[in-house]
């Protein structure tokens, strides 16, 4: 039953198509839109979620949510622009791993949380994705950190290209795209998220070690919103408790969910999301163009995540209807 | 000791001893001692809750015996769970199989038993081509790497099936396989199963079907109520031997039906279909009748009941309640025509658990006891004891949690609530189920004072016992058919099990 | 979502011998409930407040400020009996802000008052019809289709309203300024709908089915009791109710944007499990809820009186909130027999 395979490839076939033709619509009012200088700010736009979105989207197969990190994203930037604030002489690239570990703290203590007190983890992120942006304001005094404050060579990682005409904010997105590409389908660990997604009454009873698995997932979100933290800083050159990652889950479970992922769990690609980020990013950059005023933006992706549920839905439903009339008895 | 050096000196690979497993009170497996050879298919034969199933699921690591040893090429051994059943070379393979519906058949097989690091890399192309060579081996042709989402029941068998053999498992045991398998499935299945004997490994054949056993099996071992009653090679029973065997326990004669006058048609169903559950079912229940509906799990019955009342209505044919033909599409539509269906699952669909006794008794009569909306306790209350008193439910409290009280007077307290809508027609799933001697005495005294009083009652249950001592007649369901419509007075434990148990589709 | 692979229908299920376990004394049923956890943190907070910052325990100074607190509490109350039929709502804040907006844009078009009023409940009972449209029919998980028309919806409100505030006329303000006894208008609604909730999920049939789908809906559907048309009914109520606290609210503001109640979701299902209300639904109660509301005021306002800054404030609700729920279905847990 080659059937089912071809839905699947018909999604990112799908959105890759809904790409091309908005592209082109949107290129015929406004031809500006088709520029090549167009396209790189567009592509701009869009490496922090890619980055956070990965994430997003392994805890989603693993039949969990985080809601939790545009907080994380935010806590993430404002601990380590304070770090290079107050002590200005720190080699600039540590503040990579500051960012990327305590990301990943948060996310554990995320993960910890679900699987101890057998929580709901949309409830526990709810929860900590305003724990964590009140910490950011606590622990800045709820000041903003300004440009001087942002070590020069961060901020150039944004700025121009070091070798081809990408700068390097776009190929450490690239490089966190491919290597989940490579957990999700080539690691043992890769394949147990998607396992405890698809069935998670039977992972224990086929030796895979749930809880581990899970405070994993959990943890790479986390380290991932922390990386795009000091991602932000590169590219804004500031960090802002109150603006810095704000309402930025929601853009990023958009792109996951219109990237094919199942909020059943079980089910995603990282070619899916990827597209699924590619086309928010059209839509927010198109939308400038076309005057409609970045307001609407919020209202979009709203209307996104609806539409893509109830796609999903009701692709799930054809699918346990198959089962069903499979399993028939001699009637 | 290893297999072969087991097999060369006749030790059994399983032998077990005095195995007993009583969940809660209720003892279900009883000093069963069982000696399992290599290289040979050995069936397991016993009627619903003989004792087969939870024996088999101790083998496999799902449950852990009560009392009794069992050993391993004569060493003893210790299955506390599924994987150490796996380790020690045990699989189950269940009547439905578990899988991960979204991973690929290839990852299915292998997905927890290579060993190494996590972020080890998954080998997918040595992965799929050892998928396919198992595939292959069992002449099976299913593309592995599709989805398991999809995959008819019979293929999935086959996979578990795979998983088995690339485990290398020396022991399988297959609970019901056959009963979704068309007559060439298990052809195939069955030239498996003897491959896999013929390799010296042992396979556990759990089945009803007495012409499938005869034809696959070369020992047979009879459950009956939690004890062994017989092992023997197959070939020195006959058909009727094992009936008798399976099901032959003194008749207990809870009470003789009362002579009741029976009256005009309450319920006629006539060809009702649901595909893939049931088909052509047709019949009529008397008022003051007991209309029996007997059959294996899995003929359908409960489907008909759930399509009767509403709850997952059928897809044609029609049915008629004293004569008017009527169309029901939801539980609340069958209660105003006066049907009740008192459910089979009471954990799942019948009670509230945290909620009060009182609260779960009147839970299906509204209009009752708030008929303008607000509810009158008053009235509640006295509907509750009165309920309490007919039907002698022992409680602490009308308010305290019904999840308290004991399976049995949470039981009678569903009956009372249905009983409050003073239904014409009863339709009761399995409701001795779960409940001890001295309660089911006194439910069988209850049904028939409902049918005395005029109600026409529909009585699915699985025990012959129960249906030979209430019903004026009994049905028979098998494989989603009526197979039979038997009268009281033909009816005997051998007829009802002849109808239910499946027709030959086997070429021997 | 789960599969069922492991039990087998010829084992016996429930299997007992034994009568039913004793009642537990009376005193037990009583005092060990969720409720009992917000009483107690509503008389510690106050008394931990009053060392720390003495004017929040001024009963005048609660009562006016918990007029800012009312809108949210009104929609938390019907939110509490979304919860305990088994669903969740997190739009109500956004609706409010959508319904107020478009209240507010009418208004200044010139539609007469009680037109503008049908327009606004009327818009707010179309918001409710679309949630429980997604959940109920569609089946979608109620959490994650909320999230979605929680962002739907407030961006409905953006682009309408874009940044600007929208004045209401000098008449219709104030609302929280007229007293009643010395009690602020607001408060006295608030107080009148939980009476009115109370004694819904109390004393009628209704209430009863609200508990009985959310505590098993399986067994709710088999004994007739129709689910779906509840659970309908409650997302168009607290839809409806979004609109009135809409109403409500900006009339104490005189202004509306689109960023009315930003956040309000945490703080309306904090108050409900705060209030003891179980999130897997079957258990809850509106005097919980009520009272975890006036507690919730009175701890901003203390924050506030300390100025903390909002973002601090929601730190806590954040901490708040988990540990209510684990604190909940820990005592619903032990329970449970």
């Amino acid at each position: 039953m080659n059937a089912l395979k071809t839905i699947l490839l018909r999604r990112e076939m799908g959105i890759l198509v809904v790409i091309i033709l908005f592209c082109l619509a949107v290129g015929i009012v406004k031809p500006r839109f088709l520029a090549l200088d167009n396209f790189r700010t567009m592509l701009m736009l869009v490496p922090l979620i890619m980055i956070v979105a990965m994430g997003q989207m392994l805890v989603i197969i693993a039949r969990h949510v985080d809601l939790s990190v545009g907080s994380t994203l935010g806590f993430a930037a404002m601990m380590t622009a304070l770090m290079f604030k107050t002590a200005p002489d720190i080699p600039w690239y540590l503040g990579f791993l500051v960012a990327i570990g305590i990301g990943a703290v948060l996310g554990f203590m995320n993960g910890l949380t679900v699987i101890v007190f057998r929580l709901p983890a949309i409830i526990v992120t709810l929860g900590t994705l305003y724990l964590y942006r009140g910490l950011t304001f606590i622990a800045s005094g709820a000041k903003q950190i300004d440009r001087q404050f942002i070590p020069g060579p961060l901020k150039a990682m944004s700025a121009n290209a070091p070798n081809f005409w990408f700068p390097w904010i776009l190929i450490i997105a690239l490089a966190v795209v491919l290597i989940t590409y490579w957990f999700a389908n080539h690691s043992r660990l890769g394949r147990q998220i998607y396992a405890i997604g698809s069935n998670p009454v039977a992972a224990p009873l086929r030796g895979i070690p749930v809880t581990a698995v899970t405070l994993t997932v959990f943890s790479i979100s986390g380290a991932l919103a922390g990386l795009a933290g000091i991602m932000y800083a590169s590219r804004w050159g500031f960090v802002n408790p109150s603006n810095t990652g704000w309402g930025f889950e929601f853009q990023v479970i958009a792109a996951v969910v219109i990237g094919g992922v199942s909020i059943n769990g079980g089910v995603g690609s990282v070619l899916g999301v990827v597209l699924g980020v590619l086309l928010l990013g059209c839509v927010s950059s198109a939308l400038p163009l076309l005057g409609i005023p970045g307001t609407v933006q919020s209202a979009i992706y709203g209307l996104v995540i609806i539409v893509a549920l109830v796609i999903d839905q009701s692709v799930r439903e054809r699918g346990i209807q198959a089962l069903t009339t499979a399993r028939g008895a001699r009637t | 000791m290893t297999d072969a050096a087991a097999a060369a000196s006749e030790t059994p690979l399983i032998a077990a001893r005095g195995i007993s497993k009583s969940f809660a009170a209720i003892e279900v497996l009883r000093d069963v001692d069982l000696d399992l050879k290599h290289g040979e298919i050995h069936a397991l034969l016993g009627e619903n809750g003989a004792g087969k199933s939870t024996f088999a699921k101790i083998l496999a690591g799902v449950h852990r015996p009560s009392r009794g040893t069992l050993a391993l090429n004569g060493t003893p051994v210790e299955v506390p769970n599924p994987i150490a059943a796996q380790k020690l070379g045990i699989t189950l393979i269940h009547q439905e199989p578990i899988s991960f519906p979204d991973l690929s058949v290839a990852e299915n097989l292998v997905l927890g038993r290579t060993g190494g690091s996590p972020l080890g890399g998954v080998p997918w192309v040595e992965m799929t081509r050892e998928a396919r060579r198992l595939m292959d081996l069992l002449g099976v042709k299913i593309d592995v790497t599709r989805p398991m989402r999809g995959l008819s029941i019979a293929d999935q068998q086959m996979v578990e099936i795979a998983r088995a053999l690339a485990s290398d498992s020396r022991l399988i045991i297959m609970d019901e396989p056959t009963a979704p398998l068309t007559p060439k499935e298990v052809e195939t299945l069955f030239t498996i199963a003897r491959r896999l004997r013929d390799e010296g490994r042992t396979i556990v054949f759990i089945s009803h079907r007495l012409e499938e056993v005869r034809v696959l099996c070369d020992r047979v071992t009879i459950f009956r109520d939690g004890n062994k009653i017989a092992t023997e090679t197959i070939g020195n029973l006959t058909d009727a031997d094992i009936i008798r065997l399976m099901i032959g326990r003194p008749l207990r004669e809870f009470l003789h039906k009362t002579r009741t006058s029976i009256g005009d048609v309450a319920l006629k169903v006539d060809n009702l279909t649901s595909p893939g559950l049931f088909a052509d079912i047709s019949f009529e229940v008397r008022k003051g009748e007991i209309v029996g509906l007997g059959g294996l799990v899995g003929a359908g019955r409960t489907d008909v009941a759930r399509a009767l009342f509403g709850v997952a209505p059928a897809a044609s044919g029609t049915v008629a309640i004293d004569g008017k033909t009527v169309s029901i599409r939801q539980p609340s539509q069958a209660i105003d025509l006066g049907l009740a269906y008192v459910s089979e699952d009471r954990a799942v669909s019948g009670i509230f658990r945290t909620l009060s006794v009182e609260e779960n008794i009147t839970a299906a009569v509204p209009k009752q006891i708030a008929p303008g909306g607000v509810i009158r306790r008053a009235v509640e209350k006295a509907l509750a004891s009165d309920s309490v008193r007919k039907l002698r439910i022992r409680l602490a409290s009308l308010r305290q949690p019904i999840g308290e009280l004991s399976g049995g007077n949470q039981q009678k307290a569903i009956l009372a609530r249905w009983l409050l809508t003073d239904p014409s027609v009863l339709i009761l799933d399995e409701p001795t189920r779960g409940i001890d001697i001295g309660v089911k005495a006194e439910f069988y005294e209850m049904i028939g004072e409902l049918a005395a009083s005029g109600r026409a009652i529909l009585l699915i249950s699985s025990e012959l016992p129960e249906l030979l001592a209430l019903c004026d007649r009994v049905l028979v369901m098998s494989e989603g058919r009526l197979t039979a419509n038997i009268p009281r007075a033909d009816a005997t434990q051998e007829s009802i099990m002849h109808a239910a148990v499946p027709r030959t589709r086997v070429a021997a | 979502m789960t599969t069922e692979p492991m039990t087998s229908p010829s084992e016996p299920i429930t299997p007992s011998v034994t009568d039913a376990a004793p009642a537990r004394p009376l005193w037990q049923v009583i005092l060990i409930r969720p409720v009992m956890m917000t009483v107690v943190l509503l008389i510690l907070e106050p008394i931990v407040a009053s060392i720390f910052w003495p004017q929040s325990i001024d009963l005048q100074y609660i009562l006016s400020t918990f007029t800012l607190t009312a809108p949210l509490a009104l929609m938390a109350l019907v939110l509490t009996l979304v919860i305990i039929s088994g669903e969740i709502d997190l739009s109500p804040a956004s609706s409010m802000a959508l319904t107020a907006c478009v209240f507010a844009a009418v208004l200044q078009a010139g539609l007469p008052f009680p037109l503008a009023v049908v327009v606004c409940i009327g818009l707010g009972f179309v918001l409710g019809l679309f949630n429980a449209f997604l959940v109920v029919y569609l089946r979608l998980p109620s959490l994650i289709a909320t999230i979605g028309t929680l962002t739907f919806y407030r961006g409905l409100a953006q682009v309408l309203a874009g940044d600007a505030s929208i004045k209401f006329p000098e008449w219709y303000q104030g609302l929280n300024l007229v007293t009643v006894l010395g009690i602020p208008v607001p408060d006295l609604i608030v107080t009148l709908a939980a009476i009115l909730l109370a004694l819904l999920l109390s004393a009628t049939i209704f209430g009863r089915q609200i508990y009985q789908t959310g505590t098993n809906e399986i067994a709710a559907q088999h004994a007739g009791i129709r689910t779906r048309l509840i659970k309908t009914a409650l997302f168009v109520t607290l839809g409806v109710v979004s609109a009135l606290a809409g109403m409500m609210f900006t009339s104490q503001l005189g202004t509306v944007r689109y960023d009315l109640g930003l956040g309000g979701e945490l703080q309306m299902v904090l108050m409900a499990m705060l209030g003891g209300t179980y999130i897997f639904g079957g258990r809850g109660s509106i005097l919980g809820t009520f009272l975890a509301a006036w507690l919730l005021s009175i701890m901003t306002n203390a924050m506030n009186t300390a100025s903390w800054l909002p973002a601090t404030q929601f730190c806590l609700l954040g901490v708040l909130l988990i540990v209510s729920i684990i604190i909940t279905n820990f005592i619903y847990s032990r329970t449970q027999r």
